[in-house]
């Protein structure tokens, strides 16, 4: 499970964790729950229907597959398969029902999501589990807890009845070793603050939180001391008038760049502020490095790299 | 290609402007946009209140907005030598929520509809509750009439859009076909009505009770029954607000970030206000990166810098160089991205927020922010008359 405040990357981790995941011969599904089709957007292929696609080959042989999951085709396969209710449901669906019953149900819609992720998580082909992975492109920080917590959810609902084994059984997985829920974060104050905020929640909830993710990090340019002093505000201008004189440049250029140096250490020790912040998490924290242009396919293969080689999800 | 300069003096500060919207897709800086649109207000002598939604907490509690009593408290700090005042407040959806069901039924009803779990839900849970009562706020603060401007921050949701939808799908669904259909047996009672609905009707009970069993059925009938008074409100009061939106007076600020789905969330929105005929004032561009040395380019800083390097010389001055090598590729790359939008929304006044080193967390970081939306710098311009533009 990848969740994260919107804006810190959390799609295009997701779709790299499961490219990641593949390498070496395995399969991964990256499952997309809240219909926007980033994950399409980003393997720059047509919107992904309701369907299991080959979306993008990994290192030695390795395949990943996509899913965006529909609620409400997912409550119709939900009824076909447990009920044998096809074309009721199909019928239902003409009447409005089915986005009646997704929409006010409460975690109607978070139970058949997660039921359609465990179904992949759980499901056989001569034997074998079909994926050796599956990377779920979750709902925000905000909202990650209430969506995992399936059975709390829909307590209110089905305090007896099918909907409250099925919510068991998801839930089982959910709490589970196989589960891990991976944060992704900025280095800045509010997608910290949100990542702290959701860590202790999900703690509280009993689910198994994996790492955080810590995107778009940036190494100092600097070399120390000088870092350190520009974050102060000191920038040796006569050293940097000789230099750029020696580099052939105008001297006059000081002044603009000692303060760009000055705003580039500040925002590197506000980072390493943040950073410590994480830290105090105590959990396995992995740094993925800004990428100058927006994310492409080769971007993201550079990310899966760094993250195969961190060994995350990795038993 | 060049874009007319959004001023957000000609805007806020025109005595004509009476509600003023920031949208935007999630994590661009919406919060801080409006808070700081609604302090320059009032500072140049407007009475303005700011609706919030999730604001950062540093921020918050900047704003004295730590209490959720969900009504507009004084901003303490504000300087209010021009006359004017500054209010804000955070959200409370749920009990926005609660406030609309107490208003429009007998206490014993309303705390039947509050115990009920499917009330609970929609009213803390369901997409589009949040964007409802934002909408349902604003058009209580308009009725109000204590303000000269309001600033409204619209939720987080992935989808600009969402704030203008999600309200009026909340309103048809909670006078919808289906809540009708499932009241239908409490009041036409037996018979009578099994003839006139029929066969769908024993479907869907069948399929309901067969999954979530009778109970819950019957929560849900109960729940249906005693919303039933406030059926037709739902959907007239976001009627309302939505053309609350559409009145001269309303102005809509779409708010980006200079990345391409934050630009092109900010487009949808652009287009879908310009097709529901609604007041568009401009684009707002939070955290461009600029470059205090222009002339110098990317490139012959990376060129300077390897010099001094191979000479093994003036660490220092070629570190600095490929500070500024960097931040000059991403200004480049952030010009191009304003650029595109700009080439293909001709018609959108733009401005740009430079990146802040820090996040602002206090009036003077918003007085920063509001200086650089306006032409006219950090101190707002006394305005007596007249409308610009």
């Amino acid at each position: 499970m990848v969740t994260g405040k919107g804006g810190a990357g959390k799609t295009t981790v997701a779709a790299a964790l499961a490219v990641a995941l593949a390498a070496g011969g395995r399969r991964t599904l990256v499952v997309e729950v809240e219909g926007r089709q980033g994950l399409a957007q980003l393997f720059d292929t047509p919107p992904l229907p309701y369907e299991e696609r080959r979306i993008a080959a990994a290192a030695g042989g390795g395949e990943v597959r996509a899913l965006a999951v529909d609620v409400e085709e997912a409550l119709l396969e939900y009824l076909e398969m447990f009920y044998n209710l096809r074309s009721a449901g199909r019928a239902l669906r003409k009447l409005g029902a089915i986005d009646f019953a997704t929409t006010i149900a409460p975690g109607m819609r978070d139970v058949l999501l997660t039921g359609k992720v465990k179904e992949a998580v759980t499901r056989t082909e001569h034997g074998h589990r079909v994926y050796d992975a599956v990377v779920v492109d979750a709902p925000p920080t905000g909202r990650i807890t209430r969506f995992l917590n399936v059975t709390a959810e829909v307590a209110g609902l089905a305090r007896v009845g099918p909907v409250k084994s099925q919510s068991e059984g998801v839930m089982a997985v959910l709490r589970s070793p196989q589960t891990a829920v991976h944060v992704v974060t900025l280095l800045e104050e509010m997608p910290v603050q949100e990542t702290v905020d959701a860590v202790t929640e999900l703690r509280a909830a009993r689910l198994p939180v994996g790492s955080v993710i810590v995107n778009m990090t940036r190494l100092p340019l600097l070399p120390q001391p000088a870092l350190t002093r520009a974050a102060a505000g000191e920038v040796d201008r006569a050293e940097l008038r000789a230099g750029l004189a020696a580099a052939g440049l105008a001297p006059a250029l000081a002044a603009p760049l000692a303060a760009e140096a000055v705003e580039h250490a500040e925002r590197w020790e506000v980072e390493d502020r943040n950073r410590a912040t994480v830290a105090e998490l105590g959990l396995p924290t992995y740094e993925l490095p800004f990428l100058s242009d927006a994310v492409d396919l080769g971007g993201l293969y550079e990310l899966a790299e760094i993250l195969c080689e961190s060994g995350i999800g990795t038993p | 290609m060049t874009a007319a300069r959004f001023d957000v003096d000609a805007l806020a500060l025109d005595p004509e402007t009476r509600i003023v919207v920031c949208c935007g897709s999630g994590g661009v800086g919406k919060t801080t946009t409006a808070a700081a649109i609604a302090l320059r207000a009032a500072e140049a002598g407007r009475t303005v209140v700011v609706l919030t939604i999730d604001p950062a907490r540093r921020l918050a509690q900047s704003m004295g907005l730590t209490e959720l009593d969900n009504v507009p408290r004084p901003v303490a700090g504000v300087d209010t030598a021009k006359g004017g005042e500054l209010h804000a407040m955070m959200l409370d959806m749920k009990r926005t929520f609660d406030e609309i069901v107490s208003a429009h039924s007998t206490p014993d009803r309303a705390e039947q509809i509050f115990a009920n779990p499917f009330y609970q839900s929609l009213s803390s849970s369901f997409a589009g509750t949040q964007e409802y009562m934002a909408m349902e706020k604003l058009g209580q603060l308009r009725a109000l009439d204590q303000w000269e401007l309001i600033v409204v921050d619209t939720p987080p949701s992935r989808s600009a859009l969402d704030f203008l939808d999600a309200p009026q799908r909340l309103g048809r669904f909670l006078d919808g076909r289906m809540l009708r259909l499932l009241l239908a047996p409490a009041r036409a009672g037996g018979r009578a009505y099994f003839k006139v609905v029929g066969a769908s009707f024993s479907l869907f009970t069948r399929v309901l009770t067969r999954i979530i069993g009778t109970e819950v059925l019957r929560d849900l009938s109960a729940f249906v029954g005693a919303l039933e008074t406030m059926f037709g409100g739902f959907r007239e009061r976001s009627q309302k607000t939505y053309e609350l939106l559409k009145t001269p007076g309303t102005a809509f600020v779409v708010v980006a970030a200079p990345e391409p789905d934050a630009l092109r969330e900010a487009s949808y929105f652009v287009d879908r206000l310009s097709a529901e005929s609604m007041p568009l004032a401009g684009l707002v561009l939070n955290r461009v990166r600029t470059s205090r040395a222009p002339r110098l380019s990317a490139e012959r800083a990376e060129v300077a810098a390897d010099t001094l390097d191979e000479a093994g010389e003036h660490e220092v001055t070629a570190a600095v160089l490929r500070v500024h090598a960097a931040l000059a590729h991403q200004a480049a790359r952030d010009r191009r991205m304003r650029d595109r939008f700009s080439s293909a929304r001709p018609g959108v006044p733009l401005v740009e927020v430079p990146a802040l080193p820090t996040d602002v967390h206090d009036l003077d970081g918003l007085r920063r922010v509001a200086g650089s939306m306006s032409a006219y710098g950090p101190p707002p311009p006394a305005r007596t008359t007249g409308k610009a533009g």
